[in-house]
């Protein structure tokens, strides 16, 4: 862990391949930078722990997953400062980071911030799905990453998308069970994807991602076209109640009930900041809006990776090298012309690894009735608000998410808005006929992690804010 | 339920779990490690007193929020596990004095 300088050219916050990609690049070049990351090692999510992980067989986690080695070793050489553990509060319009390490708070001055916050799992609100032993299948994932933990008992995992398939093969080749797959993926979904087929056919991943299915369909029990889905137990997920087309509700014992139904940008930091943003309709979330080369609104300002709206990990290093260079074009380091030379193998890399978008958008958008929840589900889980309540409260004229604050306290517990906010979104918008667009989204504000007041007193105080104090 | 793969390999630490004794991997986070070790649940709401468990790992949900060193209200997926460590589940909202 290096120590921090008292300021930096860039200062690149998440070291998931988008950050990692721009600081490497950055440094190369020879902007003072910094990676700030809340993780302890690098790799973000899709990389986690690669460095470091307990599960030493490489044909478990998959050869995409090592990948992330690679982008590790040439930042270790890259000459950019590395600050593991720091989580980032505040980044304001003057370009002041507030970030707190080992319970002390500071502010590190930048004059470039490329965000690279990288994704969250889209809430998947289900009845009982703040149950003990129902998680993300991303959190599935990251456990057997980090520290080679897998589900056992009864083990259902249930949704769409590809991370729950890519999980359900990496637990196979880890010669962990899965009892079923109840696959929520929506039939209509298929003849609309269908018009997407050819660009996804000319990208890397029909092969691979074909011969992924075929192994997990081949091994586990696949239940599709499932339309309901609810968790029940007592003080922890017993069983799995699903309907499959307009059938009668099934029930199956679970011990562990893994649900994904695709991930989102992780946009808090972005929203906290100013960035503006937009409704993403094929991706059904909220987006910071960015130019070609990840810049913001917020002058100084890129957001380079999913963060940005999902293209995945491949695209995201790339993503992350155009921020960079477009960094060094405006500190004046690269002339325009530069820029655009240097940018072109990276473009041509981004379009390449960007193919096929379109067809897994569409394919794994996930059905309105997970989307929209039923009125006893729980959609703020930190302040256990219902959508009903949700409901209730645009009846009584509640027009977008900044009011259900006021009138529900939902989306200000702890999480920010994260768990719940795509969700009242859609709830709120579905209630009043309109485009979520025209809902909007919470207002944020930081800090967007909780930090303690031990940690604000202890950011340094210069002379004349210590006397302005102590002479009233 | 969770268990760890039998080639797992890692250095072993000692840590407590409301004062009982108990072991995790160097690499664990404190919420991997309470799973790790069979707890079922991390804490109790501080709204209806609902139990929960961690849900996201990343961060982001602030469902496992557990005492760790006597400090309340930490995110057991973001600390490292680490010798000695004494972690306590939490029961409804962060006490005053910790």
């Amino acid at each position: 862990m290096s120590d921090l300088k008292p300021r930096y050219d860039l200062a690149v916050i998440g070291a998931g391949p988008a950050g990692l990609a721009a600081a490497t690049l950055a440094a190369q070049r020879g902007l003072s930078t910094v990676l700030l990351d809340e993780q302890r090692a690098p790799g973000g999510q899709i990389y986690r722990a690669v460095t470091q992980t307990p599960v030493k067989n490489p044909s478990v986690l998959g050869s995409d997953y090592w990948h992330g080695a690679d982008l590790v070793g040439p930042f270790r050489d890259s000459g950019a400062d590395y600050a593991p553990g720091s989580t980032v509060w505040s980044v304001s319009r003057s370009l002041d980071i507030g970030l707190s390490r080992d319970g002390a708070a500071r502010v590190l001055p930048a004059r470039h911030i490329i965000l690279a916050t990288g994704a969250i799992e889209r809430p998947f609100p289900i009845p009982g799905w703040t149950l003990p032993g129902v998680m993300g299948a991303g959190a599935a994932q990251i456990l057997l990453k980090t520290s080679g933990l897998v589900a056992s008992g009864n083990v259902v995992l249930a949704g769409t998308g590809p991370l729950l398939w890519l999980l359900a093969w990496q637990y196979l080749r880890a010669g962990a069970r899965i009892d079923v797959i109840l696959d929520t993926t929506p039939r209509e979904n298929w003849r609309q994807a269908m018009p997407h087929m050819g660009a996804f056919a000319r990208s890397g991943y029909v092969a691979k991602g074909l011969k992924l299915l075929l192994e997990v369909r081949r091994k586990v029990k696949v239940i599709g076209n499932v339309t309901s889905l609810k968790a029940e137990g007592d003080g922890r997920v017993q069983s799995v109640l699903y309907r499959q087309g307009d059938g009668a509700e099934q029930r199956l014992p679970a011990d562990t009930l893994l649900l994904h139904h695709g991930v989102i940008p992780n946009i808090n930091l972005a929203n906290a900041t100013g960035c503006a943003q937009n409704w993403d309709e094929a991706q059904r979330c909220w987006v910071p809006t960015v130019d070609a080369w990840g810049a913001t609104s917020v002058e100084g300002v890129s957001i380079a990776g999913d963060g940005a709206g999902i293209g995945g990990a491949l695209a995201a290093e790339h993503r992350g090298r155009l921020a960079a260079l477009d960094a060094l074009h405006r500190l004046g380091v690269l002339d325009r012309a530069t820029r655009d030379r240097d940018a072109a193998p990276h473009r041509e890399a981004l379009d390449k690894a960007q193919r096929g978008r379109e067809f897994l958008d569409t394919l794994y958008s996930p059905a309105k009735d997970f989307r929209v929840p039923q009125d006893e589900t729980i959609v703020c889980r930190c302040e256990e608000v219902t959508a009903k309540q949700v409901r209730d409260a645009v009846k009584l004229g509640v027009s977008g998410p900044n009011q259900t604050k006021s009138f529900l306290r939902c989306g200000m517990g702890p999480c920010q808005g994260r768990l719940c906010g795509p969700t009242v979104v859609e709830v709120i918008a579905d209630a009043r006929g309109v485009s979520p667009a025209e809902v909007g989204y919470y207002r944020l504000r930081p800090p967007v992690k909780p930090i303690t007041l031990a940690e604000l007193a202890s950011l340094p105080k210069a002379e004349d804010e210590i006397a302005a104090v102590m002479h009233h | 339920m969770f268990q760890r793969l039998p080639n797992a390999s890692g250095e072993r630490v000692s840590f407590t779990i409301d004062g009982r004794a108990a072991e995790a991997l160097s690499g664990d986070s404190v919420a991997a490690a309470l799973i790790a070790n069979g707890v079922q649940t991390c804490r109790a709401t501080p709204v209806s007193g609902a139990p929960r468990a961690p849900y996201c790992m990343m961060g982001v949900c602030f469902d496992c929020l557990v005492t760790i060193d006597d400090v309340g209200n930490q995110q057991g997926c973001l600390v490292r596990v680490r010798p000695g460590m004494r972690v306590e589940t939490q029961n409804g909202k962060r006490e005053i004095e910790r």
